[in-house]
C-alpha cells in the first residue's frame, strides 16, 4: 500500500490508499479521480494519463521507457516532470507520492 | 421504480465510464447502470492479449471495484437484459417485468460476434471472443499440443493467434479475403503482419471459405473449406466482425442505419437519448462522413460528449480517432481514416519491426499506422487533427524526427 496524493488542475486534492502492484494510473481510475482518462487501460498506447511527478519523488518512480518518451514527445504542456502514470508501478517506496494533472488529456 | 436520472443500458467500458464521469461532472440524479454480463463494468481489449496469456488478474481488468457503484449512488443492475424502450413514456422495460423511468437515457449495447451460419456452429470448441466469459472458454482451449483454428484475419484473431502461440498451442489462421486485415489496414500492414506471424509459427490458409465445422459427439475436430480442404483442430474462434446491437433502438423507432446514428455529441434521433460505443454511426468531421468505429477511444470520446451534454458542460475538444493492437512484442498503433487518401508514403523499416505507413490526401495526412513507432503514431495523430500539410521528402526522412516534421 501507498498513499497517493493526485493534486488535479483546479488545485482539489485527493489523497488515496494505492495497492502495491497496481499503477499510479489505476489508482486514480479505480478511485474515479477526475484527470486521469487512460483511455487505453494501461498499454502505453495513448498518453491520456499524463501526470506531473511532484518534488522529491521523481527519482523514485524511476526512469521513462523509450516507448513513454515517445509518446510523451507529443503530448501537451509536457515538462521535465511529466510522465505517464500507467508506467509508474506502485510500491511501499512510493508511499507519500504526489502527481499533479495538467489541463487536459486531449 | 427509479425518479427518473439516466438510465444506461449496457454496462460494458463505455457505459461503465459514461457512469462514472456523470457523477465526476456531479450530476445529482439517481443513475441506473444495467447490463446483461453478471461482472459490473469491464474493460475488453485485454481479453485477446494479456488476459488469455495470464498476464493480468480480474482486479486490473475491472473498471471499478465492485463496491464503487453503491458508494456513488449508482444502481448496477447485472445480469438483466433489456426488453423494450417506450420513449413516449420514458420507459425502459426489462425481460423480467421491471420497469425504470428515464429523463434521459444511455444506449451502450456494444456489437455481438458475428457467428457463422454453416453446418456444425454450434459444436462445442467453436467460440467467439466478446466478454470475459468467451476468454475463459478459450483459454482452457489453449496450451502445448492444442491446435486453434482462427476464422478471420482481424485484430481480434491475429491477436488470439499470436496469445495462444505464446501458450504454446498452434495456430492457422483461415481468411476469406487474400490478405490479413484487408478491412482495416493498407497491404504493406498485412504482408508485414502475415510474415511476422508466420515467423512465429502461424499458419495462413487465405482466400478461404469455411463451409462447415466437423467432428464427432458434438464437438469440433476440423474446419471444413470450400475447396474441400479439412483443417484439423481442437477449437475453433471465429472472429469475422462484430454487427452493432442496435435492435433495441429499432424497435424504439430510433433512426438507425448500420448502428445507431448520432451527432457529435453522442446524440440520437431522440434528444432525451444518446448512444456510445460500438453501436453508433457518428460523424467524421475531418472526413466529411459518417462512420461506425469500433474503438474503446471512440466510446470513451462519446461517454465523455453524452455525460457533458447531460450535465450541461461545454463539449470536450474533437478527438482524432484511434486505436491500438498488441501482438508479441509488436505495438500497433493507428490514427484517422485513410479515407480520401492518394498516396501512401512509408516511414522506417518494416524489416526492423519498426515504420510508419502514412495516408495522405496531397500533403496533408488522413491517416498513420504505426508498428513499434510510437513518435509516428502521435505525431501523425496531431498532424491529422490539425489538417496542415506536411513536407513528403522531411516525413519520409527518417533521420528528420517526426518533432520536426510536426513543426
Amino acid at each position: 500500500m501507498a498513499k497517493i496524493t493526485y493534486i488535479e488542475h483546479s488545485g482539489v486534492e485527493h489523497v488515496i490508499e494505492v495497492k502495491t502492484g497496481l499503477s499510479v494510473m489505476e489508482g486514480a481510475v479505480k478511485n474515479n479521480i477526475p484527470g486521469i482518462d487512460a483511455d487505453c487501460g494501461g498499454a502505453c498506447a495513448c498518453a491520456t494519463c499524463h501526470v506531473y511527478v511532484q518534488a522529491p519523488w521523481l527519482e523514485k518512480t524511476g526512469d521513462r521507457s523509450a516507448m513513454e518518451e515517445s509518446m510523451l514527445d507529443f503530448a501537451e504542456n509536457v515538462e521535465d516532470n511529466s510522465r505517464l502514470s500507467c508506467q509508474i508501478k506502485v510500491s511501499d517506496e512510493l508511499d507519500g507520492l504526489v502527481v499533479k494533472m495538467p489541463e487536459s488529456q486531449h | 421504480m427509479s425518479d427518473a436520472g439516466v438510465i444506461i443500458v449496457g454496462a460494458g467500458h463505455g457505459g461503465g465510464t459514461a457512469a462514472a464521469l456523470l457523477r465526476q461532472f456531479a450530476y445529482q440524479e439517481p443513475i441506473t447502470l444495467i447490463g446483461e454480463e453478471a461482472p459490473p463494468p469491464y474493460q475488453r481489449p485485454p481479453l485477446s492479449k494479456a488476459w488469455l496469456k495470464g498476464e493480468t488478474d480480474e482486479e486490473s481488468l475491472t473498471l471499478k471495484p465492485a463496491s464503487f457503484y453503491a458508494d456513488n449512488g449508482i444502481e448496477l443492475i447485472t445480469g438483466a437484459k433489456v426488453a423494450a424502450i417506450d420513449r413516449a413514456a420514458r420507459e425502459v422495460q426489462l425481460v423480467d417485468g421491471r420497469r425504470r423511468t428515464y429523463d434521459r437515457l444511455i444506449l451502450a449495447t456494444g456489437a455481438v460476434p458475428r457467428r457463422l451460419a454453416i453446418p456444425g456452429a454450434e459444436r462445442d470448441g467453436v467460440m467467439v471472443l466478446r466478454s470475459i466469459a468467451d476468454a475463459e472458454d478459450l483459454k482452457a482451449k489453449l496450451g502445448p499440443g492444442k491446435r486453434l483454428a482462427v476464422i478471420g484475419g482481424g485484430y481480434i484473431g491475429l491477436e488470439v493467434a499470436a496469445s495462444a502461440r505464446h501458450l504454446g498451442a498452434e495456430a492457422v489462421v483461415i481468411e476469406k479475403e487474400p490478405r490479413i486485415l484487408a478491412r482495416v489496414a493498407c497491404p504493406a500492414l498485412s504482408a508485414f503482419f502475415t510474415d511476422y506471424h508466420r515467423g512465429r509459427g502461424v499458419e495462413f490458409i487465405l482466400g478461404a471459405d469455411v463451409v462447415a465445422f466437423e467432428g464427432a459427439n458434438g464437438e469440433v475436430d476440423a474446419v471444413r473449406l470450400g475447396d474441400g480442404r479439412s483443417v484439423a483442430c481442437d477449437a475453433v474462434l471465429v472472429g469475422v466482425g462484430a454487427p452493432p446491437a442496435d435492435g433495441l433502438a429499432a424497435a424504439a423507432g430510433l433512426e438507425v442505419h448500420g448502428g445507431i446514428v448520432v451527432d457529435i455529441e453522442a446524440r440520437t434521433s431522440d434528444p432525451a437519448v444518446f448512444a456510445l460505443g460500438d453501436v453508433t454511426r457518428r460523424p467524421m468531421p475531418l472526413y466529411g462522413c459518417s462512420f461506425r468505429l469500433e474503438s474503446v477511444a471512440n466510446a470513451l470520446e462519446q461517454a465523455r460528449h453524452a455525460a457533458s451534454a447531460i450535465v450541461g458542460r461545454p463539449p470536450p475538444a474533437l478527438e482524432v480517432t484511434w486505436n491500438w493492437s498488441d501482438q508479441y512484442d509488436l505495438k500497433y498503433q493507428f490514427a484517422g481514416l485513410p479515407i480520401g487518401s492518394d498516396r501512401v508514403l512509408i516511414r522506417g523499416d518494416p524489416d526492423q519491426a519498426k515504420f510508419a505507413v502514412f495516408h495522405l490526401k496531397g500533403e496533408v495526412i488522413q491517416a498513420v499506422e504505426a508498428v513499434n513507432a510510437p513518435a509516428e503514431f502521435m505525431g501523425g495523430r496531431l498532424l491529422i487533427g490539425q489538417r496542415r500539410p506536411v513536407d513528403r521528402l522531411k516525413l519520409a526522412d527518417t533521420s528528420v524526427s517526426m518533432k520536426e516534421v510536426a513543426a
